[in-house]
Formats: C-alpha cells, structure tokens, sequence
C-alpha cells in the first residue's frame, strides 16, 4: 500500500461533494459534458463482485471494470455547487451537496498562493437581515381609509436628476396669472423607481445583456412601466447607441473610461438622449476597489466594444486626477452635463461607507445644481469578480446608511435635491418590493438592483457559496461568460420574459404595499409608516419599535 | 370624523351663526371643543382695521407677562375687549381664566416700515409670546394680527358658545367671514394649539381628514419659515404650505393646488404647461399631501377657498345666496343658515379643483 499522504486533495477537501448513485446512472454523460467546471470526469472503477452459482453456496469472485462518474480531486477544477449536473440527468443520479468540513478556503491560498476571487455577493452571515426586522405597520383604518390597489391610480416613480429648491426655481408670474419656467432648469427624468443596475457588457455574456435591454425597451413600449437600465463600465453596441431605445439606458462611466471610445464617437449619430449618466466612484461589493474583467471573458467583442487587448481589465480604484470633491463636480459632471448640452442628467454612484454623509453634504451643497443623484451601494450588493476577502469583509450595510443620509438632507432642509437611489443586497430573499418600499419609507427615491437580475434569468449563485463563479468566464447558466456553448444555453427571449414578467408582479406589490398606507404615490422619507422589531434597528433608523 | 365649516358675507355675520352652521353636524363630530377664526371686523374692532388685534387665553400671570412684552417691544394698546362669560355650573368647558382681544398700535419706530417688516415683526412678536406663555401653560396665542380674531376652546361646542355668549347675536362682535371647526385633535395630545383652523400672518387654514405624509411635511416645513412650527395637528402642514406657496413663493392661489395633490405624471405629461407643473412636482414633493381630506382657507384679502384631496375622500358642500357664501362638510349645516337659498345652485367640489370667494361674492372654480 502507498503512503498516505495528507496533502493530496481530496472531495472532502471541497466546498461541495459531488453525491452519484452508480445503480440510477445510465451514463448517457450529460452531466460530464454539461459542467463547465470539469468538476466531474468520467472514470473506471474496478469492481469486486462476489457470486455462487451453485444452490449451496459457492462464493466465487469477478472482477469487472465499471465506468463511473467520479468528482475531479482538483483545487482548480473543483464543484461549485451550481447543480447544473443535476439538473440534466435524466435519472436524478447525480447532484452536488455542500460539504461543512469543507477546507477549501485554506487549501485554494495555500495551494494558490494568491487570494481568491469570486462572484456573488457576501457570503458571511446568515443572521436575519435588517429589512426583515422592519414592518409596514402604519396600515389606514377608520380615520383615513385603506386605498383599493386594484381600483385606484398610482403615481409610482422616482427623480432622476438634479431638483432645486423652491425658491430657486425659474418661474415668473406671467401677466395672465400662469406660472412660466423664464429658463433653463437641470434635467430631471421621472423613472420607475426600480433601475437595473449597473452590469457591463463584458461581465455580463451578450446574450445576457441583450436580454436585460429587450425587458427594458419592452417594458417601456408595451407595459407602460419607465424602467432604466445602466450599461455599467464596458461601453454599448453601436446599434443600440444609434437607436431610439438608447433613451432607456444610463450611461455609466467608471475609472477604466472603457467603452466611452465608442460612446463619443457616437455621440453625433444620436437619435435620442440617454437617460442619464452615472459615474461610477465605487461599489458596494468591493469598495475602494476597482471593477475586474478577467482575461478569460475578454473575447474578441469585450475586446471591440472597449478597444482593448484580451488581459485583464482592472479599472483603478479611483478616477484618475480627482483630487477632491470638489474637482470632481466641477470636472466630471460639467463635462458629462456639457457632453449632452445640460439635457441629460448626471448621478454619481458609491460604495456606501462611513463616510457617505460628508460626501453626500458636500454635493447636496454645490453651488452647482448638477448632481443628479446620488446612488448608495451597500455592501450586500453582487460583483461579477472581486476579492473574497473584499466581498465578505469591506464595506457598509445600505439600511442605515441610506438612512444617515435622507436624514442629513432632512437637517439641512434639502430632502429631495438630490435623489437618493439604494442599493446593495435589496431583493436577496426574492422579494424585491418589499425591501424597496421599506428604503423609500426610510428615505430613497428609489433603489437599484443587478445580482437579482440575473438571478430571474436563471442565476443559481447564492449567498452560501453556491456557485459564485462569475469571475471565471465558466458560468453555467451562460450569464457571466463569453464561451459561445454556455451563452447559448441562455434563451434570450424567456429572460426577458422572466424580468418583464418579474416587474409586472412587483408593480402589483409595490401598490399592495402603498395601498394599506393609503399613499397614492411613494412614500418617500414616511418612516413612520415603518416600525422595526428590534430596538437597535428602530432606534438607528429612528422609527418606532413595536413587539 | 371632523366637520368644518365657514361662512363669507358681504354683510357682518355673528359668530353664533357658525355655531348654528355646526351645531346641525355635531353627530359628525364628537363636540369636543370649538374654534374660528374671524377675518374682515366689524363691530367694536371696525375702526382699528388696519392695527393687529391679540387674541390669547391666558392665565392672569400670562396676561400680564404677554402685555409687559408688548410694551417693552413698543406696542400700544389701543382697544381692549374682554368677552363677558358667563360661567354657570355644569358647563362643559375647560375655559383658561383670561380670553382677551386687544388691539395695539405698531411700535413708533415702525411708523415708517414697510408693510412686509410690519408683518415679520407681528410674526416674531407672536411667536416670542407664544414661547413665554408656554412655560407653566400660561397661555395660549392664537393670532396678532390686524382685522382678526381667534378663539380656540375645549370642552362642547354649546356650553363654548354659552360661556362666551356667542349664542347670542349682537353688533359688537361680528366679521365678514368666519372659520369653525368643532372638533379636538385625536391623532396627538389634546392641546388648544392642535384645534383648527389654524392661523398665520393672516392666512387660515382647517381641515377634515388625515395628512397621511404628515411627517414628510413636518420634516420640509421645519426648515422653510420660522412661523411653521407646532404642528400639533397634522392639518397646520396645509396652512404652512398655503403660507409658503402663496405668500414666499408669490405663486397665485391656484398652484396650491398643483402642490398639495399634483396631477399623475400622466396627466402632466398631457399638458402644456407639463415644464412648470413638472419643476412644481419634484421641487415641493415634501409638502405633497396624501390621505383624506378637505381643506378650508381664508387668504390674506379675505378670498375663503375650499379643496379636497386627490382622491376625495372627504365631502365639502357650499351653498350661496345673494349676499352669503358658506362652505360646510354636511349640507345640514347650510340648511341652517342659508334655509332659503336655492340649492340646486350647491357646489359639491371634485377632487381637482379649487373653489374660491373673492370679496365681491363671485364663486370660481378653477379646475387643475
């Protein structure tokens, strides 16, 4: 016999065990050929069989060879979890099951000697969220009625741009006793108050993205419903830069400027405006970090709509010659405001952090009017690659932060100036319009979502280590790769549905939830339609405490 | 539920009319204390029109210390007028030991002020003496302001009008139009100050209903005036936004409307003035109103107007004759005052208009 030898990788090193049941298997090999992790390999087993053949018994042994599938005992080519095994075997003789002994966040940096990267979002707790700890509670009986959410109207959107004070308005008093705007006002763009947020070509496969732009045009032409999507950082198709549609998207720019080659080269073949641009400073899954494209998803498109070499693309974590703040409204937004002649509004996006307050008083207070909006990433928010580490462990939670930052707004008397926009781990449980409604009771104009997304298209990541292999290029489900047989297992059109379909239900929710407050539109900053079941939530969030 | 009710008349109207305009709808409300506000004077205050009448319940310490204040600012008195009350047993009344109405001639240093520092000045007077008399409730001031009366009072509407003795008509305490409202607060603590109508530099304000985004109003209004403050109602949003909307903006009355209860974004986007109500929308989403309600206001020029939310869940009739206009929740309540008008000319006002009486009578609609 060998010596053993305890370093060797074994399964039960593994996140996930692979369980196979040799006597369902009709080794058709679906499932080999359907892992894109090559987590699994077809193998020989010799077997031992004890047989008699006589009527006493006789024992007498064969041997035979058996093809089997066995699990890869690989630190590289090791089983995700995502299931995709499972969900192509015809017997239901194979599936992946989590391992708690599992010791592979120490081998993989051992073995590796790098840190690890992943997709996802945090992986960390599975204590009760905060928004789960907060109730609509204020409900209208006798004194003001309950509205009908099926018979009456509402009025459900949000602001998209920069809105001034009362007092600053340009408005006269013409001689006819009408009030007339006398000039110019920034733009403001009223949206649904969900945005998609923002996933790049690149990250995402182009299928995948051209699916999440169809919802979005259809959702507008034919639902009625004005939802924006953010291209995120990796540029647009010409096509849909050149077109009528491109009024749906908000451009987005980050510190890797990738793609605005294309986008200014465009500009004067505009038919219509964007509806915005948002400059992206950081994000909640990896603050104070750049995005990260790895080389293997930069195929040759990634490589034609950025203008780069297939490596990696790593967006530096900060804009580049932006000294201060204030160098950045002066230099970023005039120069986007100018770009589309002050018709397009301009927003900024961070990582929530200690520090949002200072940074949000100190565009609320620019003597500018041109902030646009002001969209808060929470560190529950999802990433198509980051560092493990970062993921997990840098970042803040949006709840209160969100919070801290309506109410710094209410104390200056500039509650609406610049919409607050959140996001970060909203819709984790599946149930995006109550997280939603609760932020805008708590003071956000609206919020904004990615990781759900793609989870209605057919993601299977979760926040317990399932899969979370976006950085890979190796998705299974065909939404974060640009390998041409994985991004064809993703039907185009069924995603779209599935998103089209997905607004449609949280609409209807979105009313059953303003409907018991009788609000015929959002109830922006109405904390005290919320009350919170633990005394630490209710006291931070200032709203009451019920038991 | 609330009822609230106001009459407007070329002639002088007696203050137990409005008793009698509520009494017909006290199963409406649950006679818990009774207010108005009288705008435009006649009698014993028509020949100080022009100078600002205090109007304050107080104690006897109160009295002296709001009248020290006065006179150390450089106020004058010039009229004073003590209701008689007639404090018989077992009146339901919870009556502060002082009512006073006392009209003052502006400090001298104020001869030559403009008409707006005259009126920042009653303002911060009012407020300062509201602060001092707050102290060991020492009193309550509801109004100082020229050609106007507030009485604010816990306990039924009746034994009000009995101990004052507003049942009573007389010439000497009259005005062209009143405000009344019968009803205490029961969304937060009994206080006079949370009994409508509500009063500021002469516009008035009352309201049947729910300010539902009560809260984001506090939270935008705190900032905007020192005068709004208090808001022991939820209904003191509708005249701190009428205030503001029409006296600091200078916009006409009709855009209140636009800011209370603004179209739907669809609407909006069907018009032509969609730039203006748009900027109107996103600029003043804080004072948006939501949840039943109608609104009753009296502007500075004594214009009376009535409103209701965008929905209408809460009634308002108001019925006319030649020379009498009165608004009321229930039509019983016209049906008192104005028993021989026509009421097939009764105005049931829809969720998106707003009906105005200018001083010539003349009744408008203005549809959003």
């Amino acid at each position: 016999m060998e010596t053993m030898k305890v370093q060797s990788v074994t399964p039960n090193d593994m996140p996930w065990r692979i369980r196979y049941d040799a006597s369902r298997c009709t080794l058709c090999g679906s499932c080999v050929a359907a892992c894109s992790f090559r987590a699994i390999e077809c193998k020989v087993e010799r077997r031992r069989m004890v047989f008699s053949e006589t009527e006493l018994p006789e024992p007498k042994q064969r041997f035979s060879a058996v093809p089997v599938i066995r699990q890869v005992k690989s630190i590289r080519h090791y089983c995700r979890g995502c299931g995709i095994c499972e969900k192509v075997c015809p017997n239901e003789a194979i599936r992946p099951e989590r391992n708690i002994d599992t010791r592979h966040p120490i081998l993989i940096r051992c073995l590796h000697g790098e840190a690890i990267k992943r997709g996802g979002r945090k992986n960390l707790e599975a204590v009760m969220r905060t928004l789960d700890k907060i109730r609509v509670a204020r409900i209208s009986q006798m004194t003001d009625p309950s509205l009908d959410a099926q018979r009456h109207s509402f009025d459900l959107l949000a602001p998209f741009g920069r809105i001034l004070p009362p007092k600053k308005l340009p408005l006269g008093v013409s001689p006819n006793g009408l009030l007339e705007m006398t000039r110019q006002a920034p733009p403001v763009r009223w949206v649904y108050p969900v945005i998609i947020g923002d996933m790049s070509i690149g990250a995402l496969s182009w299928r995948m993205w051209e699916a999440v732009a169809m919802a979005t045009a259809y959702l507008n032409e034919e639902c009625g419903l004005p939802v924006r999507m953010c291209s995120g950082e990796g540029g647009v198709p010409v096509r849909l830069l050149k077109s009528k549609y491109l009024k749906y998207m908000i451009l987005q720019i980050a510190s890797g400027h990738f793609g605005w080659n294309r986008i200014a080269k465009a500009m004067p073949h505009m038919v219509e405006d964007p509806a915005g641009v948002l400059i992206k400073i950081g994000q909640g899954a990896k603050p104070g970090d750049g995005g990260l494209l790895m080389a293997a998803k930069v195929a040759e498109h990634i490589q034609a709509i950025r203008g780069v070499p297939k490596a990696d693309l790593l967006s530096p974590p900060n804009h580049q010659g932006l000294y201060s703040i204030e160098e950045s409204v002066q230099k970023m937004f005039l120069s986007f405001n100018a770009a589309f002649k002050f018709r397009v509004p301009v927003a900024i996006k961070v990582a929530a952090s200690a520090t949002s307050v200072s940074v949000f008083n100190n565009l609320v207070r620019d003597p500018y009017n041109i902030v646009g909006g002001f969209f808060l990433d929470g560190i529950d928010g999802g990433t198509g690659a980051a560092h493990e580490v970062s993921l997990d462990h840098t970042g803040h939670p949006i709840v209160s932060k969100l919070r801290d930052c309506y109410l710094a707004a209410v104390a200056q008397g500039r509650q609406g100036q610049i919409p607050l926009w959140a996001a970060g781990g909203l819709g984790k449980t599946g149930d995006l319009a109550a997280d939603a409604f609760k932020m805008i009771c708590l003071g956000a104009n609206g919020v904004f979502t990615g990781k759900l997304i793609l989870q209605m298209a057919g993601c299977v990541g979760n926040e317990m280590g399932r899969c979370n292999a976006c950085n890979t290029g190796m998705c299974p489900v065909g939404i974060t790769t640009q390998e041409p047989a994985l991004v064809h297992r993703l039907d185009v059109e069924r995603v779209a549905q599935n998103i089209v379909n997905y607004f449609l239900a949280m609409d209807q929710e979105f009313k059953k939830l303003m409907a018991p407050i009788g609000n015929s539109s959002l109830p922006v900053g109405r904390a005290d339609a919320l009350a919170a079941i633990d005394r630490g939530v209710a006291e931070k969030l200032q709203i009451q405490y019920v038991c | 539920m609330c009822r609230i009710g106001a009459i407007k008349s070329r002639n002088f109207v007696h203050p137990s009319q409005a008793l009698l305009l509520m009494q017909s709808q006290q199963k409406g409300h649950d006679n818990s204390g009774f207010a108005m506000v009288m705008h435009d004077l006649g009698g014993i205050f028509a020949h100080h029109k022009h100078l600002p009448t205090l109007s304050m319940a107080c104690t006897d310490e109160g009295l002296k210390l709001a009248e020290d204040m006065l006179h150390q600012t450089g106020f004058q008195r010039v009229l004073q007028w003590v209701p008689e009350t007639n404090d018989r047993p077992g009146l339901d009344i919870n009556a502060m030991p002082n009512y006073v109405f006392e009209t003052f001639d502006y400090p001298k240093y104020f001869k030559n002020a403009s008409q707006r520092e005259k009126e920042d000045l009653l303002l911060d007077m009012r407020l300062k003496l509201r602060k001092a008399l707050e102290v060991d409730e020492q009193g309550f001031v509801y109004s100082f302001w020229p050609d106007v009366v507030t009485l604010k009072e816990i306990g039924d509407p009746r034994d009000i009008g009995t101990y004052f003795n507003l049942c009573e008509p007389d010439e000497k305490f009259t005005a062209r139009v009143i405000t009344a409202q019968c009803r205490q607060n029961t969304n937060y603590d009994i206080v006079r100050y949370a009994a409508h109508p509500f009063f500021l530099q002469g516009y008035t304000a009352l309201a049947n209903g729910e300010n539902t985004f009560y809260l984001k109003n506090v939270e935008f209004q705190r900032k905007l005036h020192p005068g709004y403050l208090g808001f022991e109602s939820d209904s003191q949003c509708f005249l701190y936004t009428l205030h503001y909307v029409h006296r600091e903006l200078g916009w006409p009355l009709s855009y209140y409307k636009h800011v209370i209860t603004p179209l739907p974004f669809e609407q909006i986007e069907c018009r032509d003035d969609r730039e203006t109500l748009l900027a109107i929308r996103q600029s003043l989403a804080h004072l948006e109103i939501n949840g039943p309600n109608t609104i009753i206001g009296v502007l500075p020029d004594s214009t009376l107007f009535t409103c209701c939310d965008a929905k209408k869940l809460r009634p308002i009739v108001v019925g006319r004759t030649e020379d009498t206009v009165v608004f009321s929740s229930e039509v019983c309540g016209i049906n008192e005052v104005l028993p021989e008008r026509d009421w097939e000319t009764d105005i049931y006002p829809n969720e998106r208009e707003i009906v105005a009486v200018d001083n010539q009578l003349e009744v408008q609609r203005w549809k959003q």
